[in-house]
């Protein structure tokens, strides 16, 4: 049996089931795709009790996602679970560029050192959803509040004043449960949606694509080709990718008005891959299925006590590998949110910063993933006229290949309009702007990231790193409790007699990376991070007022300008 | 401010004039078309500045598509 048909969770009977009046919980999470198991995760390791339902009982079925990038990656780190992913998965850094017949260019994409994590790795999505299920069971037996109920739809959602009732079908017919707070992540055709009247509206693109997934039996080089116009699928594109244990993903455009039954046919695929491939390299065939989709998006991903995130709020083309991975940015941004709120740490009004953030990031997702869509299958002829002289060119001037587009590298969205964020402070680094994810760096033996926590913390840099006094940060900014796993763990300097915003200390001259990054030209400098490791706000002088305030802006707790 | 120029700034005006017309010379519509597009891309890469790429795409849609619309 593959692993996409074990069951994994089967469906069990919830006490709830039975009891007289719909049970009570803080968070149901429904769906638990890579969106819905990262959210269950994160609630659970903040030890808010979350109940996790899904349709069905096992990982996502057949071959999709297989490309995850660093942030990704990073928030992999955060939850616990990062070194099992990344070692299950493949990186590759080599590709070639194929027009027609004619290999084209070869590149490398040469990572910027200095990063625990690579730009990417490439990891079949069943095989990352079973490492999710499995970080999810420790978490269970490590007694931490998290239930996942297999065989479980959502058919009804009402919402009501203080909760949302939710109605669930099981084999054993239906029940119901109230939530205090519903994260939505069931998927592009989304239940929940439907239920609330809610529109995805969006650009239908009328390609279709068949993917397959092959076993290559002999040596085959770690490298992505990509195919524009080749011979053995005139007038369209293909895709070669590596993924782990041997296996390669194919995937090959069809155009519009296709019988899917008939491309799927073996007698039909093999003879095109055979062309693609070259004789004599022997291959079986894993998986084989075909595909459209849309670029779309709800207008708001809160909507009350629903929160969407995942597919269930937007849609991309899977061309620069952006579902999944903003799927977990969003749950990154939101359950810290979520656990703020529910214990009464920051009003909900802070649930509205997490609509304010990540609907421009999917606007920005849907943008790139349009771009790359458009240069695979250029809609006018004028388009597909500077689309092949694009391809021509890039041929002997390396001018022309920054254009050519076959994907772009998914990286995370900087939160620059956020309401949470206090204004810059000049004269440090454009990349660690407020907005922006920390970005990782070697210290000492270890890296940046792991460093950071999962909650608020000042991040005191250069001089700046001796002459704050923990002490000094004002009453006001209460001190969260790491969970544990988290910075108390790896043996920062927490003074637990200390109130105030705890603060990690790295001075300068010892971290060349860390300096370059945070501090650029300056002396020192002051950066308070959120839970989700992005930057709110950055000073070059203690002030602790000023710090003050910019912690109430980042949690909610104050909206005026500072 | 506008930083794309429009005054004068070819040597030899005539001389650049037949050397553009005579490298279309045998060309298809087709070949014509496909080296005009290089060129652009060319000259679009050397000039660098998205500023002056702009307003030369402003300036070149004004007199083009209002010819082409307004006969
Ligand atoms: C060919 C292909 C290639 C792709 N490549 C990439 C890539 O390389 N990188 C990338 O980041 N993304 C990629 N994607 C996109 C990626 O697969 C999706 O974005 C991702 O699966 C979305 O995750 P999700 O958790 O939001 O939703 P899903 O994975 O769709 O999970 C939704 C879950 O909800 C459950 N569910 C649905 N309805 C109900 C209900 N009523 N009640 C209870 N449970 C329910 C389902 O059983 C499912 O488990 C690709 C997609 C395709 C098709």
């Amino acid at each position: 049996m593959r692993t996409f048909e074990t069951p994994l969770y089967p469906y069990e009977r919830s006490p709830d089931h039975d009891a007289p009046a719909p049970a009570r919980h803080p968070v149901v999470v429904v769906g638990a795709g890579p969106a819905g198991l990262a959210a269950a995760i994160d609630l659970a390791r903040r030890d808010i009790p979350v109940v996790l339902l899904d349709e069905n009982d096992r990982v996502s079925h057949g071959s999709r996602a297989i490309c995850f990038a660093k942030r990704a990656l990073e928030i992999f780190d955060r939850l616990g679970c990062g070194d099992e992913i990344v070692d299950h998965g493949v990186t590759w850094s080599r590709g070639k560029v194929f027009f027609r017949d004619r290999r084209i260019y070869e590149f490398d994409l040469l990572a910027e050192e200095g990063h625990r994590r690579p730009a990417f790795i490439n990891l079949q999505q069943y095989r990352l959803e079973e490492l999710l299920v499995r970080r999810l069971r420790d978490l269970q037996s490590e007694g931490r509040p998290v239930e996942l109920r297999g065989g479980s739809r959502v058919t009804k959602v009402e919402p009501a004043a203080d909760s949302v009732l939710l109605t669930v079908d099981t084999p054993e017919g239906p029940y119901r449960l109230e939530a205090e707070w519903v994260v939505a992540c069931d998927g592009a055709g989304s239940t929940v949606r439907r239920e609330l009247g809610l529109e995805f509206a969006g650009r239908v693109f009328e390609d279709h694509f068949l993917i397959a997934d092959v076993v290559m039996k002999a040596d085959f080089p770690t490298e992505r080709w990509f195919w524009f116009d080749p011979p053995f699928n005139p007038g369209q594109s293909a895709l070669l990718h590596k993924q782990p244990e041997g296996l390669w993903r194919i995937d090959l455009q069809l155009g519009p008005g296709v019988d899917r039954e008939e491309e799927q046919r073996p007698e039909n695929v093999v003879p095109r891959l055979r062309q693609m491939l070259g004789d004599d390299i022997e291959f079986e065939i894993e998986w084989i299925s075909v595909y459209t989709f849309q670029c779309a998006r709800i207008d708001r991903f809160r909507h009350g006590r629903v929160l969407f995130a995942g597919d269930a709020a937007h849609q991309v083309s899977p061309f620069g590998a952006r579902g999944a991975n903003s799927g977990l940015q969003d749950v990154d941004n939101l359950v810290w949110k979520l656990e703020r709120v529910l214990r009464g740490g920051s009003p909900d009004s802070l649930l509205d910063s997490y609509d304010a953030e990540r609907v421009p990031a999917a606007d920005e997702n849907i943008l790139n993933s349009t771009r790359s869509t458009d240069f695979i299958s250029p809609k006018s002829e004028t388009s597909r006229l500077f689309r092949d002289t694009v391809l021509n060119l890039a041929e002997t001037q390396p001018m022309a290949r920054p254009l050519v587009n076959s994907g772009r590298l998914s990286l995370p969205h900087v939160y620059l309009d956020s309401p949470l964020q206090s204004p810059d402070t000049d004269g440090l680094p454009a990349r660690t702007r407020p907005g922006s994810p920390a970005v990782d760096a070697p210290i000492g033996d270890g890296w940046l990231l792991a460093r950071l926590g999962d909650h608020f913390q000042l991040l005191a840099l250069g001089n700046c790193a001796a002459e704050t006094g923990c002490a000094g940060v004002p009453a006001g900014i209460r001190r969260e409790a790491p969970a544990s796993g988290s910075s108390a763990a790896l043996g920062i300097d927490v003074p637990d007699d200390e109130p105030g915003l705890e603060v990690v200390r790295l001075p300068a001259g010892r971290h060349p990376l860390l300096d370059e990054r945070y501090l650029g030209d300056a002396p020192g400098a002051l950066y308070l991070l959120r839970p989700d490791q992005h930057v709110a706000a950055r000073f070059t002088d203690y002030d602790p007022e000023r710090i003050a305030s910019a912690f109430r802006r980042a949690s909610a707790q104050e909206t005026d300008d500072p | 401010m506008t930083r794309l120029r429009t005054e004068p700034n070819i040597f030899d005006s005539d001389g650049f004039f037949q050397e553009l017309l005579d490298l279309h010379r045998d060309c298809s519509k087709d070949e014509s078309d496909a080296l005009n597009i290089s060129l652009i891309l060319l000259l679009a890469n050397h000039i660098g500045d998205r500023e002056v790429l702009r307003e030369a795409m402003k300036a070149a849609a004004c007199v083009s598509l209002r010819s082409e619309r307004e006969p």
